[in-house]
């Protein structure tokens, strides 16, 4: 500790209220924040918790969101600098502790990365913090030299004032700046005056690690006298250990201990190879009397017949959006249902994480995409203070979603294991790719039932709208508000078509099923934005009207200004369609962002959809960095159009078929479509670009089909694997 | 059994069970942690090492299939290599978890050929998944690529 610095350590009060959250819920009337911060440690500096300046000047942000491909850490770096003047050539990102009073994401009330919030939740806060760092600097400056704070410039990490042509860096002007009492609403910039945000200068920081094999991630994590554990699973849902004989597995080389834990029996050794040969040589009997034996295809037919009205008696239906009376339809009525697949992520890095038990002290070290849930979940385990966890947050091999969950599924069998050898010996659990793509938490099968009435011009009178699908936020530990699981119909709810149709009667049901699910990369849009980009363009058809157009009627309708915007800035750019290929259209918002995609798709008899080239606009508030707001839209489109043209994992008796990338196919390079942005010019604060590109590709897909002749798409994947 | 093999022009003596893949040897014997695992079956390329030059997937190569042969690793192409200065220029990576194993398909593509066309391209580097999806950039970086190391071996 400096002597600027200052450590936030838990009251006595903190401890009484958090000694009674480790036993489970959360109190009435206290934010998540407060509470799950209990028992943590942190030491601040004198510029506060995100900034920090070395002697020599270095400006170091950090960041409370984790990085695994979003760009994040550079645009949130740029928030500060900007605000700080900062030399953008020497400021680099630290990733946070974990310390949800500190470093609570806005929009969550917890720490944690997700929704595309990162940027947009940091905004306020990162521009102020830059902004009292550089007005305690100024200050410094003033009554060093004895001048007026307001004649002083600053640039580049250097405060100088013209009148007497001095200047002095920030290093140099450290020691006083840090002195100076911090300003309570420091001045912002005047956007327009902006020197940094929205220049190609905003490019990543970790690009040079990323391209020498140097980038830390979990898998890399070694230390002395380290275990590595793998974890023999059960092969379907909701199974039990009902016995299992190590003896084999023992007599494995370099094999430490065996262990059985709440997911299974675990294997640890003195390498990866070895806890790999030790868990094959594991025999395990599972009882599977509570285990989920439905296959997919038997669940996607419930699901069919409850948007049908078939469904069980005791089926709950809860309106998302209900204006006008339904029982007034009439007129020509167009009818379609769509299925979509269980998907995985399957991000490169499979789930993994490093954790070390002492007793009830728990440190741990992966890319922990929700520190606050993960510290919960630990504690619990090991009967300890959320707060007290420390984590150490490293980068993550992609997560798209599945590093978050209420469960915190992989890093908590990670702490079992710990707590079961124990002494803060470090164990590093290491899944396989089998592992990770049999361990569910999937994108849930969706099936939408759709009748709607339109009127005599062929626009929507009557939308009737149902959707069937399982709960994302089932067994959230925050609390929700009202009955609406909003996660798994945003995008419709909210969508400018029902808000430009008279009469709404759209309601969401959400069975049980026994396969865990989770947010997957633009989670409630990936089904949402297909239905109801590729039912617009079936009504415009149908109605004889040119699709685009017939959009621009009901977003005039609608107020959706930054639709059309987003829309009309992508059809200047992409110009007419090229001779050969069929040109699809769609346009969908999610996390504030608005995104149009036009693609260039070829298509022929007996051969899969080739998409060659996609001309993508975003309305995303103030562009930060275009560099990444343009790789997140080539990586999400890609992501998108990975699942849309092969992504499906099915369960066969509630086995998972799919064990790795042979039987679940991703994209791959002579696959992908060339990727043209373009950023609709605003001055609102930013909104999410992380996953607002994904699920716009598949609609736009299925619409170039509708263009070419072909028929519309009713389930997802295009291109059934294997067939 | 002690198995030798030379790995970044290092002389190296390994002891592991003779099965054991090469990836394992090199992440958790030799600490060369840039190659990631990534699926095990030579599938994603993650794994992609040169041996006697040849890109190769390390996951499923034991490593006494390759005694006394020479192994390059992301490491061994010592952060100046034309790939990585293109990787670099481009903000290639997002995640990265796949990047060394692309940039050592890359470099052995240009090693192979100095100007490679969109179907060479293709056809080297489909074997190397990239879940964040950066290939549009990883194109474009091996073409800038094959432009410095042309201009490199001009200074020469």
């Amino acid at each position: 500790m400096t002597a600027h610095s200052k450590t936030f350590e838990p009251s006595r009060r903190d401890l009484v209220v958090g000694a009674s959250l480790v036993g489970g819920a959360l109190l009435v009337g206290c934010s998540p924040a407060d509470l799950l911060s209990i028992g943590g440690k942190v030491d601040v500096g004198a510029f506060g918790p995100f900034v920090r300046i070395a002697a020599d000047g270095a400006v170091t942000v950090i960041s409370k969101h984790i990085e695994f491909g979003q760009g994040n850490h550079a645009g949130l770096a740029a928030i500060v600098a900007e605000e700080l003047d900062a030399d953008w050539t020497r400021v680099s990102v630290e990733q946070a502790p974990a310390n949800a009073k500190l470093y609570s994401n806005a929009a969550m009330g917890a720490q944690g990365t997700g929704g595309s919030t990162a940027i947009a939740n940091s905004w306020d806060q990162l521009r102020k913090a830059g902004a009292g760092a550089r007005a305690m600097f100024v200050q410094a400056a003033a009554g060093k030299w004895k001048v007026p704070a307001g004649e002083l410039t600053v640039r580049d990490s250097v405060v100088s004032h013209a009148k007497s042509g001095r200047s002095v860096g920030f290093g140099e002007l450290l020691a006083d700046a840090a002195r100076v009492k911090p300003p309570e609403s420091p001045v912002l910039k005047d956007p327009k005056t902006f020197t940094l945000i929205g220049t190609d200068r905003v490019r990543r920081k970790d690009s040079l690690v990323k391209s020498t094999g140097t980038a830390r991630y979990t898998q890399d994590v070694q230390e002395p006298d380290m275990l590595v554990a793998m974890v023999a699973h059960a092969p379907r849902f909701g199974a039990t250990v009902k016995s299992f004989d190590a003896t084999a597995a023992r007599a494995v080389p370099g094999v430490f201990d065996v262990y059985e834990i709440p997911t299974g029996v675990a294997v640890t050794a003195s390498n990866t190879w070895a806890a790999r040969q030790g868990r094959e040589a594991l025999k395990v009997e599972w009882d599977e009397s509570k285990a989920e034996k439905r296959g997919s295809d038997q669940i996607m037919a419930e699901f069919r017949a409850a948007g049908a009205g078939k469904g069980p008696k005791d089926l709950k239906w809860v309106p998302f959006d209900s204006h006008g009376d339904a029982s007034k339809a009439d007129g020509e009525v167009f009818e379609a249902t769509y299925d979509f697949p269980y998907l995985a992520h399957a991000a490169m890095e499979p789930m993994n994480a490093v954790a070390r038990v002492k007793g009830a002290s728990v440190s741990m070290t992966f890319g922990s995409q929700a520190p606050t849930i993960d510290q919960l979940n630990a504690a619990k385990i090991v009967g300890t203070l959320p707060g007290a966890v420390k984590i150490e947050t490293l980068f993550a091999g992609g997560s798209f979603g599945r590093r978050a969950n209420f469960q915190s599924d992989y890093a908590a069998e990670c702490v079992h294991i710990a707590k079961k050898v124990g002494g803060g010996r470090p164990v590093k659990l290491v899944w396989t790719r089998e592992d990770d793509m049999r361990a569910g938490y999937f994108r849930p099968i969706v099936h939408h039932n759709l009748r709607i009435s339109l009127d005599k011009d062929g626009y929507p009178a009557v939308w009737r709208h149902r959707v069937v699908t399982q709960s994302l936020m089932k067994g959230s530990p925050i609390p929700q508000k009202g009955d609406l699981d909003a996660t798994a119909v945003e995008g419709a709810l909210g969508s400018p078509y029902l808000k430009a149709t008279p009469i709404v009667d759209a309601q969401l049901a959400l069975p049980e099923v026994g396969v865990p699910v989770l947010w997957w990369r633009s989670v409630g849009a990936t089904h949402t934005a297909f239905v109801m980009e590729h039912t617009i363009d079936q009504l415009a058809r149908k109605a004889g009207k040119d699709p685009v157009e017939y959009r621009k009627v009901l977003y005039e309708r609608a107020g959706a200004k930054r639709h059309l915007a987003a829309l009309n800035l992508a059809l200047e750019k992409a110009g007419p369609a090229p001779a050969g290929l069929s040109r699809g259209v769609a346009v969908h918002e999610s996390f504030g962002t608005v995104v149009a995609e036009i693609a260039d798709v070829e298509i022929a008899d007996g051969a899969e959809p080739r998409v060659r080239r996609v001309v993508t606009a975003v309305e995303c508030g103030i562009a930060i960095s275009p560099n990444q707001i343009a790789a997140q839209m080539e990586g999400g489109i890609c992501y998108g159009l990975s699942a849309a043209l092969y992504g499906e994992v099915t369960l066969k008796d509630g086995v998972v078929e799919q064990t790795n990338f042979d039987g679940y196919r991703v994209l791959r390079m002579n696959e992908a479509p060339t990727v043209e942005t373009y950023i609709v010019p605003s001055g609102a604060a930013p909104s999410g670009i992380g996953e607002p590109g994904t699920p716009v590709i598949a609609p736009a897909v299925a619409n170039a089909l509708l263009a070419a002749g072909k028929p519309p798409t009713y389930r997802l994947p295009f291109v059934k694997t294997g067939s | 059994m002690a198995i030798t093999l030379e790995i970044n022009g290092k002389s190296v003596s390994i002891k592991a069970a003779d099965d054991t893949p090469l990836l394992w040897v090199l992440r958790d014997e030799l600490g060369l942690t840039g190659t990631k695992y990534g699926c095990g079956i030579a599938q994603c390329g993650a794994c992609t090492v040169h041996i006697d030059g040849q890109p190769t997937r390390s996951c499923q190569t034991p490593v006494s299939a390759v005694a006394g042969m020479k192994v390059t690793t992301i490491e061994g192409l010592g952060g100046h290599h034309p790939v990585q200065q293109a990787w670099v220029a481009a903000d290639v990576p997002q995640c990265g978890y796949c990047q060394s194993g692309q940039i050592m398909s890359a470099a052995a593509l240009l090693a192979e050929k100095k100007h490679p066309t969109d179907a060479d391209i293709d056809a080297a580097m489909s074997g190397n998944i990239c879940r964040c999806g950066t290939y549009q950039r990883i194109r474009a970086a091996i073409k800038d690529a094959a432009g410095i190391a042309t201009a490199l071996s001009a200074k020469a």
